[in-house]
């Protein structure tokens, strides 16, 4: 009974995991589907799609919006968000709790609430929507991310290693740039792939905020409607392949290097 | 605390060092620019959705012009127009909240507490459960969307060999709406109860059985207790954006007419009808239901442990 147990929660574990990949496998399968018109039916193999990714009208302008309206935004967020977050572990200040609630906030507001709050602002404002409003709105939902991700890493960092550069004689700045931001980068580096994952897949506040200008997932929200092309999927594919090979390296590399702590 | 899932994943989850906190003016010239954009870009959008939801028509206008106005009745106009809506967006939302933590927590504790003592299948166990973040959310909801056609694979091949008749659908209904809502945030689930059951601490466990308990009560009277803020954090991750979604909802995606959520009329209100003031009543009265669930769990975990 206990080996059966044991064995049953592999069993229904393994299930979630083909469950979770099912669309994921999907998506990949139908970019090199033969298409005609409509992406649906399976008419055979082919590279063409791959070959030919700008050939469907509009899919490589929406790529390009949303690559470049995702590293504007991961840059601004990643750079006030790491301010916030060194702030936060290194140095008392008042009004403590209503920055953490502050920084916790966004995070817990449906993303609709925030799409349509900025949009309200903009209107009243009179501002035009387009890319820079979208950047706006991309680099506000991140911010809290990369402080979350950025304060983990300031944390662990050893306070140490600062005293022993201002016992050096080292400026504050000569600190910060030699000792501290080379420690941080890990933790810089993962917060801007999480930013930038976060910007490139948002649609709910990008649907409110973009007015003319179209990302890609706003894209495929309008192509749904008639059929996606089976380039959307290539694109979709070909960032997904980039992004767990990333994570990939980073995530076994990390197992890697525990596992030889764990046997030195 | 909540988004501790993403620390623990994407920055490795280290120790902390002991810091001595110092009071110095450079604390204030790090925080000003991210915290005056926030105010900006997070709280005074917040403030005119307020002043927004109040707004009354400009009389002989056009559609789309509203003036400032203390026009209260617009609550009242949505809820009692929307009511089957708002409804219908928290029973979708928790049911898939329920389906995600029977799904997620088998998942976590497998990944955090079976798989300790082998960090290379732990790392590709974790890569699995957020590959769906890097593919894109509409087309995985539309993958499932043709999967469930009504000719397409599944449904054809089952009716074929007749179990089940030949008119039958899914895509549309309310069950698949919540099958994609539970399917689009398991991760979120997932994520933190992994947190918390990574870093249980096994002795516990072994002094249960020590004490002659049987797995299932060491489970049910030590893991599940331990697990608890991990498991909080996590239905808040997936209740909330559950419960403003409009993608699986909408009828190009998963849904149909009879399907709408709360998310799908303020995008409607919003971007198509030109009905602000209601679009605003409703993401505010949207944001107050939330905020009475989320300052229950500021209460519980206090503002330090938030982040």
């Amino acid at each position: 009974m206990r080996g059966f147990g044991k064995y049953a929660l592999y069993i229904y574990v393994g299930m979630a995991f083909i469950f979770l990949l099912i669309p994921i496998v999907y998506t990949i399968v139908f970019s090199f589907n033969d298409a005609r018109r409509t992406n649906i039916v399976w008419r055979g193999f082919t590279f063409d799609n791959w070959l030919t990714v700008c050939d469907a009208p509009n899919v490589c302008e929406a790529f390009s919006n949303s690559i470049l309206v995702a590293v504007v935004a991961t840059a601004m967020a990643t750079t006030l968000g790491t301010m916030i977050a060194i702030a936060l572990v290194r140095y008392r200040f008042r009004f403590r709790s209503a920055t953490t609630l502050l920084l916790f906030l966004p995070m817990a507001t449906p993303e609709v609430v925030l799409g349509a709050g900025l949009a309200a602002q903009f209107l009243t404002a009179g501002v035009e929507k387009g890319l820079v409003t979208l950047i706006l709105a991309h680099t506000m939902f991140c911010v809290s991310f990369v402080v979350v991700t950025v304060r983990a890493r300031v944390a662990t960092l050893d306070p140490a290693l600062e005293e022993a550069g201002r016992d050096l004689y080292a400026s504050p700045a000569q600190v910060f740039w030699r000792i501290t931001f080379p420690l941080l980068i890990p933790g810089i580096i993962a917060a801007s792939l999480l930013s930038f994952a976060l910007s490139f897949d948002d649609f709910i506040i990008t649907n409110f905020n973009a007015g003319a200008a179209v990302t890609f997932p706003r894209y495929v929200y309008t192509a749904a409607a008639r059929g996606i092309p089976a380039q959307a999927n290539v694109i979709a594919s070909a960032v997904f392949f980039l992004a767990i090979a990333l994570v990939l390296v980073s995530q076994v590399g990390g197992a890697m290097k525990r596992r030889k702590l764990q046997y030195s | 605390m909540a988004f501790g899932a993403f620390q623990s994943t994407v920055a490795g989850g280290a120790q902390a060092a002991p810091v001595v906190q110092r009071r110095s003016p450079v604390a204030l010239l790090l925080l000003l620019p991210g915290v005056l954009y926030l105010i900006l870009f997070f709280l005074t959008p917040l403030l005119s959705l307020v002043l927004t939801s109040f707004q009354a028509p400009v009389p002989g206008g056009f559609a789309g012009d509203y003036q400032t106005a203390f026009q209260w009745q617009n609550y009242t106009v949505v809820v009692e127009t929307y009511w089957s809506h708002i409804s219908r967006s928290f029973i979708y939302a928790l049911t898939a909240t329920f389906f995600a933590l029977i799904i997620g927590y088998p998942i976590a504790y497998v990944i955090g507490v079976k798989l300790r003592n082998y960090p290379l299948w732990q790392a590709l166990a974790l890569v699995l459960v957020i590959a769906p973040f890097f593919i894109s959310f509409l087309l995985r909801t539309l993958a499932w969307k043709q999967i469930f056609a009504d000719e397409g694979f599944l449904l054809g091949v089952l009716k074929t060999v007749q179990i089940i008749p030949a008119e039958a659908y899914f895509t549309g209904t309310p069950a698949a709406v919540i099958f994609g809502l539970t399917y689009n945030f398991i991760p979120f689930m997932t994520l933190p109860i992994y947190t918390s059951l990574e870093r249980l601490d096994l002795r516990y466990v072994e002094a249960g059985g020590d004490l002659y308990a049987n797995p299932i009560t060491v489970f049910r009277t030590i893991t599940i207790p331990l697990s608890i803020p991990g498991v909080l954090s996590g239905i808040l991750l997936t209740f909330i954006p559950a419960a403003g979604d409009y993608i699986n909802a909408s009828r190009d995606f998963l849904g149909s007419t009879d399907t709408q959520m709360i998310g799908n009329v303020i995008e409607a209100n919003f971007l198509v009808l030109q009905n602000f003031p209601q679009a605003a009543a409703l993401s505010l009265l949207l944001m107050g239901a939330i905020l009475i669930l989320v300052s229950a769990y500021v209460k519980r975990s206090g503002t330090e442990d938030l982040l």
